[in-house]
C-alpha cells in the first residue's frame, strides 16, 4: 500500500511538473504572440497614419484649387455662393416622379410621415 | 530482508533442559541477536536517508548556482507579464480643424548618420551624398570623414526617395535612424496658429519634437503627454473658411498693393476664431529663420493679426457711441455739435468732410465725425472711457492661447489726459491688435457679454459678464448696418447677410515723430447678420493704395472693405449662413424701434 502511495506522488509529481513547464510554455508563446501582434498593430498604426497624412497632404485646399482650374471644363465648379441657397419648395423633382406624390413627402416633424409604400415610386 | 530471528526455538530449549542447561540464557541470547539485526537496519536506513538528503541539497543548490550564473551571463530584461494595450506609436497629438480634417501629423521617416570608419569607399560616398543633397559639399564632407570622428550626423530628416538613394549608395557606413517628422499638410495654410516644431534632443534611434509657436507651442505639454497621443486638439478654425479667407486676402493685397494684411473671423457668441489669417505668410514644415536685423514685423513668422498692434483709427467710434448711450448720455438721434476744427491743448481735431453744425449719435458714426466722437467722449470723461475699453478687453493682452499673445499688449498713454481722451475716442493714442479689435466688436454686439478669444473648439456660447445692455448692443449693431447702407462701407453690401460694419484708416506713425502724410493702416470690423449677430470680422491691410475712378484711394472704404466683402461672400455659405433677403425697410425695424 504504500509503495503504491509512493508510486502514486511520483506519477503525481512528474504530472503536475509537466503541466508547469507546459504552462510557462504555453505564456511565453502567448507573450510571443502578444509582442508580434502588438508590432503588427504598431505598424498598421504607423500605416495609418502615412495614409491620414496622405489623404490630408492630396486634399490640402491649394491642390483642389488646382484641380478645379485643371477640370474647370468638364466639371465646371466655382466657390459656393450665397445664391445657391434653396428653398425645399424650389427643388426640381426627378420628372420620373408622379407629381401627385410630391405632396405625401412632409418634412415637418410636427405631423407623421407617411408610410414608406406612399411615398415609393 | 533477513528472517525475524525465534527467542525460543523449541528444538533448543528442549536439548538445553535435557543438558539441564537455563534455557533462559538462549532466549537473552536470540534477544540480544535480535537487537543487533534491528540497529543494523536502522542504521542503514538512516544512511541512505542521509544520501537521499545529500542528493536533495545538492540538486537544490545546483539549481540555484546554474539560474545565477545565467542570470549573471544574460542580457538583463524587463519582465512582460504585463503588456499595455495600445503600443505608442506616434508621440505628438495630431491637430485638427473643428471639423476633424488634419492640421498637423506626423510622418516617419529616416536620419542619416555616418560611422566614418566603417566607410569603405569614403570619397565615394562623399561624391554620392553631394549629389543627393543638393546643399551639402564633397569636400567638406571628406574632411569630416577623415577628421577621425566616429560618428557624425548627416540629415535629421529625410525623404524616402532619399533613403532609397542613400541605399543604393551601398555603403555600410551610411546608417539610418527612425524619426517622426512634423508634417503640415496644408502647407502655408494658418501656418501662424500652428507655429511650427523643431527637433529637440536627438538620440540615434529617436528625437524629441518640440513646439516653437502658436498652438505648437501653447500646447506642447498636452500634445507630447502619451496619454493624449490618440486624442486629437481640436481647434476652432474652419479649414476651408481658413483657405477661403487666405485666398481673398492675398488676392486684396497685391490687389491693393498693401505691404501685409490680416483677418479675423470670429463667432461672436462663443469667441470661437473661425478664421485668422495674416500676410505674408509662411510654410512651417520650412519653417524661416527670424530675422536678425529689421524690424520683426516685416518677417513673415509675424502674426499681425496677434502680435501687431496698431492705431485701428475710426472703428474704435462705435465704443465711444455706445458707452455714451449705456451711460443714458445720448440716444441714438440726439444731436452732436459737429462744427470743427476742435482746438484742444494746441491740436485741432478736424473731419475728412465738413459735415454741418449738428448731427445725430448715428449720423456722427455713418460719417465717421471725429469732432462729433470726440464731443461725446468729453461728456464721458477719461477715467470711464478707460474703465469701459478694459471691459471691451482692449487695455490687456488678448487671452487666446496662442503662445505670441503677450507679445499683443496695447500701447496706451501712460497719462490718460483730456487730450487722449478725444483722440483715443477715434482710435488714435491707443494701438491694438485687430484680434483685441474683434473681440471688443464681439463683446458689444453679442447681446453685450464679455468674451474672450478662444482658438479651441467650443459649442456653448461664453456668457461672460455684462459691459453693455442688450438695448445698447442692438442700436450699436443698427447703427454699424446703417455705416454700410448709407455711410462709408457702402462696398460691403453683400446680398443676403445683412453686413454692419465700421471703416478705420489711421495714418501710420512714423518713427521719427508725427504721422505719414500717405501711409494709412485701412481696417473694416464688421458683423453679420446685422440683425441676428453670428460672426465678426476683422480685415485690415498695411499700407494700401489703389487707383480708382481716376485718384489714388487709401481709405479703408475703397480697400479694406471690398476685400472684406469678398471674404463675406465666400465664407458666409461655408459657414452654413442662409442668406435672408429681406428689403431694407423692414431690416431697419431693430433701429426705429429702438429710437
Amino acid at each position: 500500500m504504500r509503495g503504491f502511495l509512493t508510486f502514486i506522488a511520483a506519477i503525481a509529481v512528474v504530472a503536475l511538473g509537466y503541466w508547469a513547464y507546459h504552462q510557462n510554455i504555453q505564456t511565453q508563446q502567448a507573450i510571443r504572440e502578444i509582442n508580434r501582434l502588438q508590432h503588427a498593430i504598431g505598424a498598421e498604426r504607423e500605416r495609418l497614419g502615412v495614409l491620414r497624412a496622405e489623404w490630408a497632404y492630396l486634399n490640402r485646399p491649394d491642390r483642389l484649387r488646382e484641380l478645379v482650374e485643371l477640370n474647370f471644363e468638364r466639371l465646371g465648379l466655382a466657390p459656393m455662393v450665397p445664391a445657391q441657397f434653396a428653398n425645399i419648395d424650389e427643388i426640381i423633382w426627378r420628372p420620373e416622379t408622379p407629381i401627385g406624390q410630391l405632396e405625401d413627402i412632409q418634412f415637418s416633424a410636427s405631423q407623421p410621415l407617411p408610410a414608406p409604400q406612399e411615398v415609393s415610386p | 530482508m533477513t528472517r525475524r530471528i525465534a527467542l525460543r526455538p523449541l528444538a533448543r530449549i528442549l536439548e538445553a533442559r535435557q543438558k539441564g542447561e537455563n534455557p533462559d540464557v538462549i532466549e537473552q541470547e536470540n534477544l540480544r541477536l535480535r537487537h543487533e539485526q534491528e540497529r543494523d537496519k536502522m542504521r542503514n536506513r538512516a544512511e541512505s536517508r542521509l544520501l537521499m538528503l545529500a542528493i536533495c541539497f545538492f540538486a537544490a543548490f545546483l539549481t540555484v548556482g546554474l539560474k545565477m550564473s545565467t542570470l549573471a551571463a544574460s542580457e538583463p530584461e524587463e519582465p512582460t507579464s504585463a503588456i499595455s494595450a495600445s503600443p505608442i506609436v506616434s508621440t505628438r497629438s495630431d491637430i485638427v480643424d473643428r471639423e476633424g480634417r488634419v492640421l498637423a501629423t506626423n510622418m516617419v521617416t529616416n536620419a542619416l548618420y555616418v560611422h566614418p570608419h566603417e566607410l569603405i569607399d569614403p570619397a565615394a560616398a562623399a561624391a554620392g551624398l553631394a549629389a543627393i543633397f543638393d546643399d551639402l559639399d564633397e569636400e567638406t564632407l571628406l574632411r569630416r570623414f577623415s577628421s577621425g570622428s566616429r560618428f557624425m550626423w548627416i540629415r535629421g530628416s529625410i525623404s524616402p526617395e532619399q533613403t532609397q538613394e542613400v541605399h543604393d549608395l551601398g555603403e555600410p557606413g551610411l546608417l539610418f535612424g527612425p524619426r517622426e517628422m512634423r508634417l503640415y499638410p496644408n502647407g502655408a495654410l494658418a501656418s501662424h496658429i500652428l507655429g511650427g516644431a523643431r527637433y529637440g534632443e536627438q538620440a540615434v534611434n529617436a528625437a524629441e519634437i518640440l513646439g516653437v509657436a502658436g498652438v505648437e507651442a501653447q500646447f506642447d505639454a498636452a500634445l507630447r503627454d502619451p496619454d493624449n497621443t490618440d486624442a486629437a486638439l481640436e481647434l476652432s478654425l474652419d479649414l476651408t473658411v481658413q483657405a477661403a479667407t487666405e485666398e481673398v486676402l492675398a488676392g486684396g493685397m497685391a490687389l491693393m498693393n498693401a505691404r501685409g494684411a490680416a483677418s479675423v473671423l470670429m463667432n461672436l457668441h462663443t469667441g470661437e476664431i473661425i478664421s485668422m489669417a495674416s500676410l505674408p505668410d509662411f510654410d512651417p514644415n520650412a519653417r524661416p529663420r527670424p530675422l536678425v536685423e529689421g524690424d520683426q514685423a516685416d518677417s513673415p513668422l509675424f502674426n499681425r493679426a496677434v502680435q501687431g498692434v496698431y492705431e485701428l483709427g475710426s472703428t474704435f467710434k462705435i465704443f465711444t457711441a455706445a458707452q455714451a448711450l449705456e451711460e443714458g448720455l445720448v440716444n441714438p438721434s440726439t444731436m452732436i455739435d459737429t462744427r470743427g476744427p476742435l482746438r484742444m491743448a494746441g491740436f485741432s481735431i478736424s473731419d475728412f468732410h465738413d459735415y454741418g453744425a449738428s448731427n445725430s449719435v448715428t449720423d456722427v458714426i455713418v460719417h465717421s465725425s471725429n469732432i462729433g466722437t470726440a464731443r461725446m467722449a468729453q461728456m464721458i470723461g477719461g477715467e470711464r472711457q478707460r474703465e469701459f475699453l478694459r471691459s471691451l478687453g482692449l487695455m490687456d493682452p488678448t487671452g487666446i492661447e496662442l503662445i505670441e499673445r503677450d507679445a499683443g499688449r496695447p500701447l496706451y498713454p501712460s497719462r490718460w489726459g483730456d487730450l487722449s481722451t478725444m483722440t483715443i475716442s477715434y482710435g488714435h493714442g491707443l494701438s491694438v491688435s485687430p484680434l483685441h479689435l474683434a473681440t471688443a466688436y464681439s463683446s458689444l454686439l453679442n447681446g453685450g457679454t464679455q468674451v474672450v478669444p478662444t482658438i479651441l473648439r467650443r459649442d456653448e456660447p461664453q456668457l461672460g459678464p455684462r459691459v453693455v445692455t442688450e438695448e445698447v448692443s442692438a442700436q450699436a449693431r443698427a447703427m454699424l448696418r446703417a455705416v454700410v447702407t448709407d455711410g462709408t462701407a457702402s462696398y460691403a453690401e453683400v446680398e443676403g447677410y445683412a453686413v454692419g460694419g465700421k471703416t478705420g484708416s489711421a495714418d501710420i506713425p512714423n518713427p521719427q515723430g508725427g504721422y505719414y502724410e500717405d501711409r494709412v493702416m485701412a481696417t473694416f470690423a464688421s458683423v453679420f447678420p446685422a440683425h441676428d449677430p453670428q460672426y465678426v470680422l476683422v480685415v485690415t491691410l498695411d499700407e494700401p493704395s489703389i487707383v480708382m475712378l481716376g485718384e489714388t484711394r487709401r481709405t479703408a472704404g475703397w480697400t479694406a472693405v471690398p476685400v472684406a466683402a469678398e471674404i463675406i461672400r465666400r465664407a458666409a455659405p461655408l459657414l452654413g449662413l442662409r442668406p435672408e433677403y429681406v428689403d431694407p425697410e423692414s431690416g431697419y425695424e431693430l433701429s426705429s424701434a429702438s429710437q
